[in-house]
């Protein structure tokens, strides 16, 4: 699903450069980043996103050369294969939960939004166990609910790969645990890949590898 | 229609701000227009009634406020003149004098003691009823009669102009006989008696109880209370009578319908000399200078509200930069789900476009509104 070979990415006014000699993803599996802050894994999510082009190196996401993609190209992709799942959950406050689900259809470039996407993102809804909220704006739902919302939202595309960058960060322990059921369990079912960005080391044990950031710069991955 | 789906969920969220910009967004839009229709109305309305008075005669001062009592029975007034006035032009043998008495009202409306002449001068024609013909009788304006729901066999009753006056102005009962057909002019506003009635509201004219009577032996004895009469009925009416020289009775002012051209040129250069207290006034000379200053007041006006709309333009300008602000969040996460370029401009597009189209539609609502009731409008704003 991923494969990235000498990533270069510099920020050179903020004196920050990227550097990932190596990094393979296969198609289905559950990866979860670890490393400590700064270190750069929510640029790696931004550069296997297509939200940002690498200097140079190798990258090709879900079969697609992302250094190859024009600005569209890469929107295109995005929205048709990257599911997007963040800690601050980043809801529409001005839609209700199920306009949140169908929101990528509102805004993606090339999506169309049809009787089948609705009926896909009632099922969704009902599968992550917030049928019975959909008419709620997310100011009235708890942040267990936000988040569901936001992972049906992220699964509503059937993408092939789901980021997450620190997707259970504001939730209570026992709310992450659920978050994490709900993800996993709909993902497996899309066949999706879960790359996720985590600093809770108590979730480590349910991905089915985990990657150290700082050994991505050297030759070869640490796996757990 | 995405956008337009976007835009518009996020208009109705935030309905209170919506509302403001729509409200301004419509002012904006409409006061230029409704102040041309409204002064395009008053001009029309004033020129032409001011047209179909030839003259008017009345206390030396303002002739504005002379022509504005006299022919638009606004609350200013000329100093009252007196019958000998009418009398005069009478004599003269140059015109026809039609007698005026403004100075009293009734449920906010402008009680006119006038002749029957004044209904014949204006074209004025009964909707239903009959013409009054005895004292205390009245005819109301089409407006007057709508807004207090009056008609014939009803009474209104005049207002007391000064309560703690014991020699003052006391409330009279006015019968009711007919109501006018509208016009659009002040006339629809006015409750119209005869000018004799409005000297009894005055207290010039009185009926009261007999000052003397007679007992069964014909000893005469004085009266030891005397009773006005608040209401002139079949019964009481012979009892009525005026005091004082009839020259004397005030007048508000006097129409005066010259017989021909040359009758009122000479009539106007009887009046001329300023040391007489009594002037003769063409109100349409008048009201074409007030229109003339109007319209220069109406182009300053139209420099302000440029400027007012600019600043607002402004400010709506600023309201939504800032909503857009507010909503970063909200387009980084479009963008990361693949939002093309252009997705933000075409929401905020389609938001002014909505809020500009309701704008629209509001402001042409409140055009049309004021266009259909321009008479009406124009008439309420000439009252004052």
């Amino acid at each position: 699903m991923i494969h990235a070979r000498d990533l270069t990415f510099a920020y050179p006014r903020a004196g920050f450069a990227l550097n990932v000699s190596a990094l393979d993803v296969a198609k289905g599996e559950r990866v979860g980043i670890i490393g400590p802050s700064g270190t750069g894994k929510t640029t790696l999510l931004n550069l296997v996103a297509g939200l940002a082009q690498p200097d140079t190196g190798a990258l090709k996401v879900a079969d697609h050369d992302l250094t190859a993609l024009d600005d569209g190209g890469r929107r295109r992709f995005r929205a048709a294969q990257i599911g997007f799942i963040f800690q601050t959950f980043a809801l529409v406050d001005y839609l209700n939960a199920f306009e949140n689900i169908l929101y990528p259809y509102r805004v993606g470039l090339g999506l169309t939004l049809d009787r089948d996407v609705r009926n896909r993102a009632q099922a969704l809804a009902e599968a992550c166990g917030i049928a019975h909220r959909l008419k709620s704006h997310p100011n009235a739902l708890s942040g267990g609910e936000q988040q569901r919302v936001a992972i049906c939202r992220a699964l509503i595309t059937q993408p092939g790969l789901i980021l997450a960058d620190e997707a259970t960060g504001n939730l209570d322990p026992e709310t992450k645990e659920v978050i994490l059921d709900v993800l996993f369990a709909r993902a497996a079912e899309q066949g999706a890949t879960v790359l996720a960005v985590t600093h809770d080391h108590d979730l480590l044990p349910r991905f089915d590898r985990v990657i150290d950031f700082a050994t991505l710069r050297q030759p070869a991955e640490q796996t757990s | 229609m995405n956008a337009l789906f976007l835009a518009f969920a996020h208009l109705r969220w935030t309905w209170a701000r919506s509302l403001v910009l729509i409200l301004v967004g419509a002012l904006i839009l409409a006061v230029p227009m409704v102040t041309q229709t409204l002064l395009r109305g008053s001009e029309d309305a004033l020129t032409r009634r001011a047209e179909a008075t030839p003259l008017v005669l009345g206390a030396r001062g303002s002739q504005l406020d002379l022509v504005m009592g006299a022919v638009y029975f606004s609350e200013d007034r000329a100093q009252p003149i007196t019958r000998a006035a009418e009398d005069a032009v009478w004599d003269s043998g140059l015109g026809l004098p039609i007698p005026l008495n403004t100075a009293f009202q009734t449920n906010g409306a402008r009680i006119v003691g006038t002749s029957l002449d004044y209904f014949d001068f204006r074209g004025l024609t009964l909707a239903e009823g009959r013409q009054m013909a005895i004292l205390g009788e009245a005819v109301l304006g089409a407006d007057v009669a709508q807004r207090l729901a009056l008609g014939p066999g009803d009474t209104v009753v005049s207002a007391p102009e000064n309560l703690f006056d014991l020699d003052g102005v006391y409330p009279l009962e006015l019968q009711i006989t007919g109501v006018l057909e509208p016009t659009g002019t002040p006339d629809d506003e006015a409750v119209f008696t005869d000018v004799k009635t409005a000297w009894v509201i005055a207290g010039i004219g009185h009926g009261h109880d007999d000052v003397v009577t007679a007992d069964a032996d014909g000893n005469v004895t004085a009266n030891a209370a005397i009773t006005e009469f608040q209401r002139i009925t079949p019964e009481n009416i012979d009892s009525f009578h005026f005091h004082g020289a009839a020259g004397g009775y005030p007048l508000s002012a006097v129409i005066v319908a010259p017989y021909d051209t040359r009758s009122g040129t000479i009539l106007r250069g009887r009046y001329l000399d300023p040391e007489n207290p009594v002037q003769l006034t063409d109100p349409s000379e008048v009201i074409a200078g007030l229109v003339d200053r109007i319209f220069r007041i109406a182009a300053l006006l139209d420099a302000v509200t440029v400027i007012i709309g600019i600043a607002a333009l402004g400010a709506i300008g600023l309201s939504l930069f800032l909503a857009w602000s507010l909503r970063a969040p909200e387009m980084q996460t479009a963008r990361r789900l693949g939002a093309g370029r252009f997705t933000i401009l075409r929401l905020a597009t389609a938001e002014i476009a909505i809020l500009l189209s309701c704008a629209m539609v509001l402001a042409a609502g409140i055009v049309l509104v004021v266009n259909a009731n321009g008479d009406q409008l124009v008439a309420w704003l000439l009252a004052f």
